[in-house]
């Protein structure tokens, strides 16, 4: 096992399984791992497992992106971390549409996971990467941030919302050497979307998340994961309004 | 928890059930679901029956509960959650010297299956059998209670859990003693046995920390059980990467396993390995898990599916394992996947398979004169003093089955207790009736 790393990766979201196995891929390459989330229990048996498998550190943390007084911690852990400093947000909620229109005050809590409470942090966190000239964040959104449409528009706008800020975000890193990455993945088999019917080409969070730590690498901007979603939203995306507004897609 | 309605099968895919499946990503999801709806728990689903299916029943897959929770580098005693695949153990800690100490012939079997099973490897004449390597586990009762059990705490729940396929409560996480290896490669030494006293004659003699036969399950006469012995031993070095796995897209037509192919395949199967031997060295994974190279190879065998039978019968009953061996030559239904091997007399658990003695493993495609055949291969299993194997079954009866195993009036207690209710009632457990005692 290494004893010093040569990157800190903060997690966010760190109880998706996506995330989860994100964080195995960068613990087995020797990396110092911090989780951030909300369940601190699960966290720490996730934090052993990323030590057993190599990780050079590993710790959890409490991280609650609709309360801005949590990122303090996180933020503090993260600045002591060795070598590059990297980040990677998996946070992200999907209410069903049908219980928004119940209760719009919904859209608070959507807008914060998907969107206003992983920007702050981000926003936080920037300086520290233009400090060292380098480090990469990855974000990752949704294809469902690519069109509105009726069965999720909430979720994505703030999808849509986030998207935009880390190209602003990536405008502004790349003039200090640090990298920022929008991932929209298509359809993911993780317990967001367990048991929701019409499902289709699901892929693996394994692969999803070797998919994205590879992208990274090779500095890619926008990675669309599966790569075929591209084809798929590109598609979706020419359709004329006039006509998108009569479909249920 | 959200349920999911899945169609399963086993993975001989001949045996089908509808089910309501919750996947747990959190522990405390697992005792919540546990304490609204108690269902069995399934792995990897590798066993080749009914043993992880629950038709018109709730199932918990188990497979999202996969991390290792702790790992000491001096004793080699390593804690992990059930849904952790064996050979994932194996990939990481080989490198560092340590190997679980039982390997069963496919990597993707999840450490609970292995508990639940009791499943064994190529060592068992020397190491025995997964759970006797099993230092406590925690086990969540129908009310979603957790208990820690192991050889000494609650013993008498711990042996009914090991092989217990699954009827005492869900296995949350397990401490397993790991043991030394020399590093993640194999020395592999093939040897020709040219018929089936020969083949007994080299099993008996192998002195490998590892052993493995193939068997010619379609040769005839003179060559009857003549086959190739595998021993391998774990060393170091530096071997390329493996290459990616591949995968069978669809169902093959079924001549695809015919008798003449069958026959032909094995022949020069056979003839590979040189008169005098070889000796190669292999990667840890090719050795212990050769077939999981091919991902979903049991769609090989098409729509219809695949049965493999397996018994392990006594030493001194060699003779009634030859008259076995000849009934399925001469059937001419063998696939080119059997096995034979040497057993010693270690199980940890009432309902364990494993006896001192030989075990026979054969695939047969899904036909009706194969039906028969296992059932008569079961009859002369249990003339022979012997047992089949609950992991492989999808045609056994109730009586036969609890004929072979003794301790299972004892096991049938202990289950009683555990889960009175019967909720971890499986298709296997139905079908055989396993929870009566009689
Ligand atoms: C190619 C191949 C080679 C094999 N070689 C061998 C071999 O050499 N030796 C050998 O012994 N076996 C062998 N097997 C059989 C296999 O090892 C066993 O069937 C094993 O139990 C499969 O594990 P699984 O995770 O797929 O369990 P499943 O098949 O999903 O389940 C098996 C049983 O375990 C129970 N179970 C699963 N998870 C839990 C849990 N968390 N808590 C409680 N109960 C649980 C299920 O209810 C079921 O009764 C082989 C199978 C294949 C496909
Ligand atoms: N699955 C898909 O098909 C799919 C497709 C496109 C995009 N995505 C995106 O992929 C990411 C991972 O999702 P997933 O599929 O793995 O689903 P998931 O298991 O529901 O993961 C969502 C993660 O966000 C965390 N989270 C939610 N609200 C939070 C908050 N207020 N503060 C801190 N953490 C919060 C959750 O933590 P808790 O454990 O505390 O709830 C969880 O770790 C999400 O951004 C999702 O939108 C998923």
């Amino acid at each position: 096992m290494n004893s010093t790393a040569s990157e800190t990766w903060i997690i966010l979201g760190a109880t998706s399984s996506m995330a989860r196995a994100f964080a195995r891929i960068v613990a087995e390459e020797g990396a110092h791992v911090i989780l951030a989330g909300r369940d601190l229990d699960d966290m720490k048996r996730t934090a052993a497992d990323c030590r057993a498998r190599g990780a050079a550190g590993a710790e959890a943390v409490k991280f609650d992106a609709r309360r801005p007084e949590s990122f303090k911690a996180p933020l503090a852990r993260t600045k002591e971390g060795p070598g590059s400093i990297n980040a990677a947000v998996f946070i992200g909620s999907m209410p069903d549409q049908a219980a928004i229109d119940a209760d719009p005050a919904l859209i608070r809590g959507v807008v914060a996971d998907n969107f206003t409470g992983p920007a702050e942090f981000l926003h936080r966190l920037a300086p520290l990467l233009e400090e060292r000239g380098a480090g990469t964040i990855i974000g990752v959104g949704s294809v469902a941030g690519d069109r509105g449409r009726i069965g999720n528009y909430v979720y994505g706008a703030a999808k849509a919302g986030f998207a935009t800020y880390l190209s602003g975000l990536r405008n502004r890193l790349a003039r200090s050497g640090a990298h920022v990455m929008t991932v929209k993945p298509g359809f993911v088999d993780t317990a967001m979307t367990w048991g929701i019917e019409g499902m289709f080409l699901v892929a693996s969070p394994e692969k999803i998340a070797a998919h994205i730590l590879k992208a990274a690498r090779r500095k890619r901007n926008i990675l669309y994961t599966p790569f075929f979603w591209r084809y798929i939203m590109a598609i979706i995306r020419a359709i004329p309004e006039p006509i998108f507004k009569k479909l249920s897609v | 928890m959200q349920w999911k309605d899945e169609i399963n099968t086993g993975w001989g895919r001949v045996l089908k059930a509808r089910e309501k499946v919750a996947r747990p990503e959190r522990a405390p999801a697992l005792a919540k679901l546990l304490e609204s709806t108690p269902a069995p728990a399934a792995g990897m689903r590798r066993s080749y029956g009914d043993a992880p299916l629950n038709d018109g029943g709730h199932v918990i897959d188990m497979t999202r509960l996969d991390r290792i929770l702790g790992f000491d580098g001096e004793t080699g005693v390593i804690e992990v959650e059930g849904g952790v695949r064996i050979g994932e153990l194996a990939r990481l800690y080989a490198p560092q010297g340590w190997l679980p100490a039982v390997l069963p012939g496919t990597g993707f079997a999840t450490v609970a299956g292995c508990i639940a099973n009791d499943v064994h490897g190529k060592n068992h004449h020397h190491m025995g059998s997964f759970g006797q390597h099993v230092k406590s586990l925690t086990l969540l009762g129908p009310d979603g209670k957790a208990r820690v059990i192991g050889p000494k705490r609650g013993a008498g729940l711990f042996r009914a859990t090991v092989g217990g396929l699954g009827q005492t409560g869900v296995i949350l996480s397990a401490k397993l003693q790991m043991i030394p290896c020399k590093g993640d490669v194999m020395m592999v030494t093939e040897r020709r046995a040219e018929n089936f006293e020969q083949f007994l004659e080299l099993l008996d003699h192998s002195s490998a920390t590892y052993t493995v036969g193939w068997i010619d399950a379609t040769a005839r006469g003179e060559a009857l059980g003549r086959g190739i012995l595998e021993e391998g031993e774990t060393g170091s070095g530096l071997m390329p990467k493996p290459k990616k796995a591949r995968s069978v897209p669809m169902n093959a037509p079924h001549f695809a396993l015919s008798k003449p192919v069958v026959k032909l395949f094995n022949r020069a199967y056979f003839s590979r390995v040189p008169a005098h031997g070889r000796t190669s060295v292999k990667r840890i994974g090719e050795f212990f898990f050769p077939l999981d190279k091919i991902h979903d190879w049991n769609r090989l065998y098409g729509k219809r599916g695949f049965h493999q039978f397996q018994c392990v019968v006594p030493i001194e009953a060699a003779g009634r394992l030859r008259e076995m061996l000849e009934t399925i030559a001469s059937s001419g239904l063998a696939s080119p996947l059997a096995v034979l091997k040497r057993m010693g007399p270690g199980r940890a658990g009432m309902m364990s398979f494993p006896m001192e003695g030989y075990t026979l493993a054969v695939d047969f495609p899904n036909r009706p004169q194969a039906r028969l055949l296992i059932a008569r291969l079961g009859e002369m299993t249990e003339a022979a003093g012997g047992r089949i194997y609950l992991a492989k079954d999808s045609l056994a009866s109730g009586a036969r089955v609890k004929a072979m195993y003794e301790e299972h009036p004892m096991w049938a207690g202990e289950v009683a207790e555990a889960d009175p209710d019967g909720r971890f009632v499986t298709d296997l457990v139905r079908r055989l009736d396993l929870r009566s005692p009689a």
